[in-house]
């Protein structure tokens, strides 16, 4: 039972963030001693279990390449092709990029997307700009807020149930590193990825439809707010009348 | 054959070469940490070859890799100014290449798959020409070198040096995260060795009942979303969970398909991370960078697609994974 300490390491570690690297050290360092492992088996398992989890950490070969194409505006790239989706209603805008960020994952291309890359300069403003156009007025914050929310959910739930369709990612390989390692077995990232595709068909029809639903939500809320608006003019004068 | 430890080596060469960079670059306020940070972990792939092999004592790398947990743990690497060019540039030259642009970075995963179904079958005097059980690793290495020169021919670019300059600097700004999913398959072997998988596996076996594969199925795929949600990291939750019940109890006593209980059992853990405030890259940074209000609005917009793909991943591990 002792041994599970190093578990709660991990949890306590990770809960009270601090750096992941010292908490991972530090979890295997006292999982080891507990598990009645020497100092030099568990420098020796640390060891062993690096040179075997090294597939993890190949898809560094890919990071020249990908910063090539990005010097010569990879990213602004996409970025002119998604300009071309701006004519949609906000469900069906991000639905698309839903589906543009699932399928370039897949092919590898993490970081064209992302909060910071994509989502703040260009899908949010898009995203606002369509339901905006629709509406006729700028938004209640209320509803602004749940617009830009939703970019950032559809960016992230489109690179996370992506990129495992790829066999050079990292969860990937982690999975074949930790099980090829640990059960001395021959699994092939390319299988992985394969079963990776079912539960990104399905990411994309249950979020896709949400998304779509997004406009009808935004419609009643809008209709629901210039009614407000309409009976506080109302409201408005009749007190004027009364005066 | 082509064995996959020369792909690991040219791996260790490429990180040694950009720490070499990286001692040269003034502008990194700590280049030697970085530099000696990455030039280790280069030289760690190479030693790796004997540790694997058993011709070398497995100890120093054990070593090696606490001093790299010390390097990044206590924030002794840094980054050096980018060699980006301005936007305006990136923007006159994405109008002159277009779509083109997009070519080189499909070639990695279509000459993948291609060394991974076609040329794993290629013999040349009996001999396989690729490491069995390495095809598709071995096929990422030949299709980012494919990749290259196919930009490198397409843009025009003559100097190698250059594609090395954007690789490194890629890595500078990832920093030691880059390490840590290899770091945590590390921690969940050292896991299993002393026995944590046995131990959550007992109590699951206590608490569950006895070849009831749905049950497990779920207490898999849930387990795997709750730690993945304390922790805020699929990576950290993966190990345990797998060693607890997904390798012993679905994988060997109930016969399920390993990459389809594995692959499935991870996307689990990835609908956790779209509700944790733990997560904070993914959930609480957006929030602040749209400047929204409430930084729990991202996870509002992800709870019910989180939760109803996690039934769905239950359901597709159980119907097809067994």
């Amino acid at each position: 039972m002792i041994v599970l300490l190093g578990v709660l390491v991990v949890i306590l570690g990770f809960a009270t963030r601090r750096n992941p690297l010292l908490v991972v050290g530090a979890a295997g360092i006292i999982t080891g001693l507990l598990g009645k492992l020497s100092p030099q088996e568990v420098l020796a398992s640390f060891g062993n279990s690096f040179a075997s989890a090294r597939s993890v950490t190949v898809f560094v070969i890919t990071l020249p390449v990908i910063g090539l194409l990005e010097r010569y505006g990879l990213q602004e790239q996409a970025r002119n092709l998604i300009g071309k989706l701006g004519k949609l209603t906000t469900g069906r805008f991000l639905t698309l990029y839903l589906l543009i960020r699932q399928l370039t994952a897949s092919v590898g291309l993490t970081s064209i997307g992302g909060p910071a890359q994509s989502v703040r300069p260009l899908i949010a403003p898009m995203a606002e700009a369509a339901a905006e156009a629709k509406a006729g007025r700028p938004l209640p914050q209320k509803l602004r807020e749940k617009v830009r929310s939703h970019a950032s959910g559809a960016d992230t739930i489109g690179v996370f149930f992506g990129e495992d369709c790829f066999i050079a990612i990292g969860s990937i390989l982690l999975i074949t590193g930790f099980v090829n390692s640990t059960y001395d077995q021959h699994l092939e990232p390319l299988h992985l990825a394969l079963w990776a595709i079912p539960s990104a068909i399905c990411a994309f029809l249950i979020h896709g439809a949400r998304l779509l639903n997004l406009d009808r939500q935004l419609e009643r809320e809008l209709a629901v707010t210039a009614a407000e608006n309409d009976l506080a003019a109302h409201a408005g004068i009749r007190t004027e009348d009364a005066k | 054959m082509i064995k996959s430890e020369y792909f690991f080596w040219l791996v260790g060469a490429v990180f040694i070469v950009m720490a070499a960079q990286m001692a040269m670059d003034r502008t990194n306020p700590k280049r030697f940490g970085s530099a000696g940070f990455w030039g280790l972990l280069g030289a760690a792939f190479f030693y790796s070859t004997g540790v694997v092999d058993k011709s070398l004592p497995a100890e120093p790398l054990g070593v090696a890799v606490l001093v790299l947990i010390v390097l990044g743990g206590f924030g002794l690497t840094g980054k050096g100014e980018s060699h980006t060019p301005p936007r305006e540039k990136r923007v006159a030259s994405a109008a002159r290449f277009g779509n083109k642009l997009f070519l080189p970075a499909l070639t990695i995963p279509v000459v993948a798959m291609i060394c991974a179904t076609l040329v794993k079958n290629w013999k040349i005097g009996g001999e396989p020409v690729l490491e069995p059980g390495y095809e598709t690793i071995l096929g990422l290495g030949v299709g980012a070198i494919a990749a290259l020169a196919v930009g490198m021919v397409l843009l025009r670019e003559r100097k190698v040096s250059v594609p090395l300059h954007s690789g490194r600097n890629m890595l500078e700004s990832m920093g030691w995260a880059l390490l840590l999913p290899q770091l945590l398959s590390v921690l969940g072997s050292i896991f299993q060795t002393a026995g944590v998988g046995d131990q959550v596996g007992r109590i699951t076996e206590a608490v569950l009942p006895d070849g009831q594969r749905l049950v497990a199925v779920a207490v898999y795929c849930c387990g795997m979303a709750l730690f993945t949600i304390v922790m805020g990291n699929a990576f950290a939750a993966f190990p345990v969970m797998t060693a607890a019940i997904g390798w012993p109890v679905l994988i060997e006593q109930m016969n399920g398909n390993a990459p389809a209980v594995l692959a499935i059992g991870m996307l689990c853990g990835f609908c956790g991370t779209l509700v944790t405030p733990m997560a904070a890259n993914f959930n609480l940074v957006p929030a602040a960078l749209l400047e929204l209000k409430d930084q729990y609005g991202p996870i509002k917009a992800q709870l019910p697609t989180a939760a109803a793909l996690l039934v769905c991943n239950v359901v597709i591990m159980a119907l097809f994974a067994f």
